[in-house]
This record gives C-alpha cells, structure tokens and sequence, in this order.
C-alpha cells in the first residue's frame, strides 16, 4: 500500500472489492507509525485497541456485505484539543497531562459512527496558541518536507501526520490558521468550515467567537468526504448552526467555467515571499485557464486584522482558560494550604510560557479602564473587517491568497520575538474573524523544496464553492506530495 | 512604556497566575510591544460601527440564537465526573482552606 497517496476513495474501493481488510490497513498504518514517527513526532498518543476494534468492526460489516459507511476503515488522527474518551487529552499542555476525557467530541463521535478509525492524538501548540506546533509542551513536531523547519500550527501533528502517510485524513481546529497555514507549511489540504458548519462540542476552547473543526486529507475530495460526516447541527453545540447540509462530493465536479473569483490586492503586499508570490500568482492563473473570472478586489482593512484578532482571541482566552484552576480535573500544584494559592501555583506550573502571556493580554485588553479601548475597539473593527468580506462576495464568488507569506520557517526562527509569530497569520485571521470557510490547497514549491498554500474563501455556509473550486484548482495543477 | 510593572502584576492577580521577578520583566516588555502593535486600531474612526461578538447572527443562513426544550437530562455520572479530580473524595471536589482565620 502507498501510504503517502492513498485517498478515502481509493480505500474504500480495495476494502469492498476485498484487496485488503480494515484490520489489516490498520495494523500496516499502526507499524508505519511506531517505525517513522520518531522523525517528525505527530502523535502524541496512539490507542491502537481502539483503532483494532473498529477496523474489525467494519470487516464484519465488509463479510455481512453489508454496505459501507463513507469513511469505512479509514485511518485517522485526531488533534489533541479535540476530545475523545478514555484517551488522553492534553492540548499540547501539562496542566492536562493526565486528564482522560470522559467523552467523545461530536466531530470524532461522528467520524467513528462513518467508520473512521481513529489511531491517535496529534501534537498541537498548548491549547492551540501557536503558528509552529513549537508551544507545544511535550516536544515540536517537525515538518516532513525538512526535518529542520517546523510544520506550522497550531494543528501541526495533524498536518505533518497527513503529509508523512501517518494518517490517511485528520482533524484539526482553526481559530485565525491553525488548520490552513500547517497544511500550506505540510503540503495537504486543510478546510475550515463557515463558523457554525461544524459542532464544537468537545473542543477544548480557545477562543469560542473563532474556534472550527476541520479536516486535513491529501486531496479536496477527501477533505469533503470528511466534512460531510462532521458538518451540521448538534444539540450539544448551540453555536452550530441550523442550515443544511448540501451533498458536497456531488457539488465537487460541477464546471467552475463563469465563477468569479476575486485577487484582494491587500494580500500581496510587502512581508510576501516572492517565491510564494511566484507560485500563488501560477495558481491564480490556473483559474483563468479553466474559465474563472478573475478580478481584482478591495478587503481594505487587512491591515488592522491582526491586532483585531489577537485581543479578541486573547480575551476570549483569558476567560476560557479560567478554568484551569486545579479543583475539577487533571493537574493540581503539591502542598498548598489555601485555596488562592493552590490557583496560582497550579497555573503557574500547569501553562507554558505563550498560553501565560495570551492569558495576561486578554485579561489586560477586559480589565477595567481597558476594556473600552482595546477589546470593545477591537470588536467593532471586527464589523469592518466582516462587512470588507461581505461588500467583496457581492463582486466575487471566492477570495483567492496565499495562506501563508512565508513557506515553512526553521524551529527556533521565531520563538524569540511573539509579535513576528503572530504577523505571520496575517492572510488566515481575516476570514476566521469574519466567519466565512477557508481552505488552503498545495501550489507547487518553492526551490527549496518547501510546499506553498493557495488560500480560498467563499461567501458563508458556501462550502460546496469552495471545494469545487479548490478541487478544479487541484486537478488542473496536478500538485502531489 | 504603556504597560507598567504594577499592571503586570496586577493583572497577574487578576488571572491567578504566578509569575518571578524574570517572567514579570520579559512579560512587561512583550505585552508593551504587542499593545504598541495593538494601537494601530486607533488609526480607524469606529464612532458610528456596532460591536461584534460573534458572527453567527448576522449571517442571513445562521440562527439568531439556539433555543431547546427546558427539559432534563442525563449528565455525567457522579463517579466520571470526579474521576480526574486531582482530590475527588465522593461526592466532593476537595480543595485547600477557603477562608484563613
């Protein structure tokens, strides 16, 4: 089996016609995990007797001949801020070290009920506050493409798991990139969902106005097989949302010929490689080429989505991660002897250096005196900033940009300097803000070596645009791992 | 500096973290560096724009809000819940003195 290319269809096809069994899938994907993982580190844990007995579960359903679910027996990972019980859940944190969720997430409840096998827990920055899976506080994963440069983050593990063939599809979570720029940084797809698309319940939170699940698999078919089990409304997520769920896989090969697709000159600016830019505008060519309308467009206050981001993600996490307080569950700082004490000892040993210094920002930007200037100032520059995509989507069908201005950077490169780390989003935070589905999709490489992103956005609850977009984009490229 | 050594430790207090003498320095010269960054928002005129705290009502497709039945259900066991307490002691969380005395 090719473990780098194989596709949820190209499976399910060996799987019906009796090529191969799940077990034996995922024992091959269970050993190529305990060989090649020590290279890049994308898990975290692995819960081989889970994985075993839904693979065996899906091969008495193959005997019976019984008909398959969408996602029979396929291998994934599942990125650790997403729950699932009995298996540890960290986040990437030490506070959570031991904690064992006594739950499943919907996203991964689902997956499992479509006959996904789920290998294992994948590295991340700690609760998600990252762009390199470096905040992580149990080790960084490494980028397969170059040992030697990170894999992006937030969902690095996901990401890296995916490109390496630890995994034929993952999820991960994005709240202003964590799904799209380590697929751009890895080279697979990474699909965020319109906010709303997709229940969050079971989601360690982060920041809840921004938090999606979402897939990464090797190509857009893929990632809308996945979607389409994990979207629509759950009971135990009031923020998601009641629209239906279109049949995406059959969206995907309608001709894009007349779609219009807009270029936001605000994201070709200076901080953009010129290498990405090279490969980006090749891609953008490509929608020409298959008879897409391109056209220039205005999302004029780019620049101020940054700031607006980090003070809302921030005081929103101030406020989640209150929870940590070492009474209800996982770490509690030894020998205290009173009640304050023991908060402060337990999250100053339990939280790392980034997940400390978002937790002081947001409760700066909320605390009295500065809850006006800074985190109300930022929510209303969040209305301009939703009202440019709106105003644009009245022009255009899709938002066409690089995911991330750079390629792959080394470990190490930015962990100096928190501000330079949070520039780089700078493409990803807008449509997180905003609420529309991103996905970032391979666009060839740079010399090095090292793959490069094309970001597209669509109006919200378009996903079916999006993909089939992004899946033209794909075919007509031809881009592989 | 927009951001003082008393704020820092102020705002410490505030979200119960801990933090030595070195983690208040370097976290007094970072947080003044992003809240720097952070001015630029002033550059925009917001007089007249609403505030968003989150996107879902605005969208034509989203719900205004999710409503449900007021009606019981079966929660966590009493024994999963305490089962990753740090000093679960049925059927209590147990935790250090409240109130010195």
């Amino acid at each position: 089996m090719d473990w780098t290319t194989l596709s949820i269809a190209g499976l399910r096809e060996q799987l019906r016609g009796g090529a191969v069994s799940a077990r034996q899938v995922a024992e091959e994907q269970l050993a190529r995990i305990e060989e090649r993982d020590n290279r890049i580190r994308a898990y975290l844990a692995v819960s081989p007797k889970r994985a075993l007995a839904q693979a065996d579960t899906i091969d008495r359903r193959v005997q019976a001949k019984q008909p398959l679910p969408p996602l029979a027996g396929v291998p994934m990972a599942v990125k650790d801020v997403i729950v699932t019980r009995g298996v540890a859940g960290t986040a990437g944190s030490r506070i959570l070290e031991n904690y064992r969720p006594p739950y499943d997430a919907t996203a991964v409840a689902r997956l499992e009920q479509a006959g996904a096998v789920i290998l294992g827990k994948t590295n991340c920055d700690e609760f998600a506050m990252g762009s390199s899976t470096e905040n992580s506080a149990y080790f960084p994963t490494r980028n397969p493409h170059d040992p030697e440069r990170v894999p992006g983050g937030s969902s690095g593990g996901s990401a890296a798991a995916v490109a390496d063939g630890l995994a034929v599809a993952s999820l991960g979570s994005d709240t202003g990139g964590s799904i799209r720029q380590p697929a751009s940084f890895c080279g697979v797809v990474g699909l965020m969902g319109s906010y709303g698309r997709v229940s969050r319940y079971g989601l360690i939170a982060f920041a809840s106005s921004l938090d999606h699940i979402g897939p990464f698999a090797r190509t857009v078919r893929d990632a809308a097989a996945v979607l389409q089990v994990i979207a629509g409304r759950d009971p135990l997520d009031s923020t998601s949302a009641d629209v239906p769920v279109p049949d995406y896989l059959a969206e995907l090969d309608r001709p894009v010929e007349g779609l219009r697709v807009g270029v936001p000159q605000e994201y070709f600016g200076a901080g953009l490689d010129s290498e990405v830019r090279a490969q980006v505008e090749k891609g953008i060519e490509r929608f020409r080429e298959l008879g897409c309308e391109v056209r220039e467009v205005s999302l004029p206050h780019t620049d101020y989505a940054i700031a607006c981001y980090y003070l809302i993600a921030t005081a929103e996490a101030s406020s989640n991660l209150a929870r940590y307080d070492g009474v209800r569950y996982a770490f509690r700082a030894p020998e205290t002897t009173a009640l304050e004490e023991m908060y402060r000892r337990t999250r100053r040993a339990g939280f790392g250096a980034e997940v400390k210094r978002r937790i002081m920002l947001g409760t700066y930007a909320l605390s009295a005196g500065y809850y006006e200037a800074y985190y109300l100032k930022a929510q209303k520059v969040r209305t301009l900033i939703y009202q440019d995509f709106v105003r644009a989507f009245q022009d255009v069908d899709a938002i066409v940009s690089p995911t991330s201005p750079t390629p792959a950077f080394k470990l190490g490169e930015k962990t100096e300097d928190p501000l330079q780390m949070y520039l780089a989003d700078i493409y990803t935070v807008t449509g997180s803000l905003a609420g529309v589905p991103g996905i970032s999709v391979p666009c060839g490489k740079t010399r090095a070596g090292l793959p490069v992103g094309l970001q597209l956005f669509a109006r919200h609850f378009d996903e079916a645009r999006l993909l089939q977009l992004a899946h033209a984009f794909e075919e007509a490229a031809g881009f592989t791992l | 500096m927009k951001i003082t050594r008393k704020d820092v430790e102020q705002v410490a207090a505030l979200a119960h973290l801990e933090l030595t003498g070195e983690e208040r320095e370097r976290m007094q010269r970072q947080l003044d560096a992003i809240l720097t960054y952070m001015d630029k928002l002033n550059e925009l005129d917001t007089t007249n724009v609403a505030p968003m705290a989150q996107v879902l009502a605005r969208t034509e497709s989203g719900p205004e809000a999710a409503w449900r039945e007021d009606a019981t259900r079966s929660g966590l066991s009493r024994t999963d819940a305490l089962a990753n307490a740090p000093d679960g002691q049925e059927p209590f969380f147990k935790v250090p003195k409240v109130i010195e005395r």
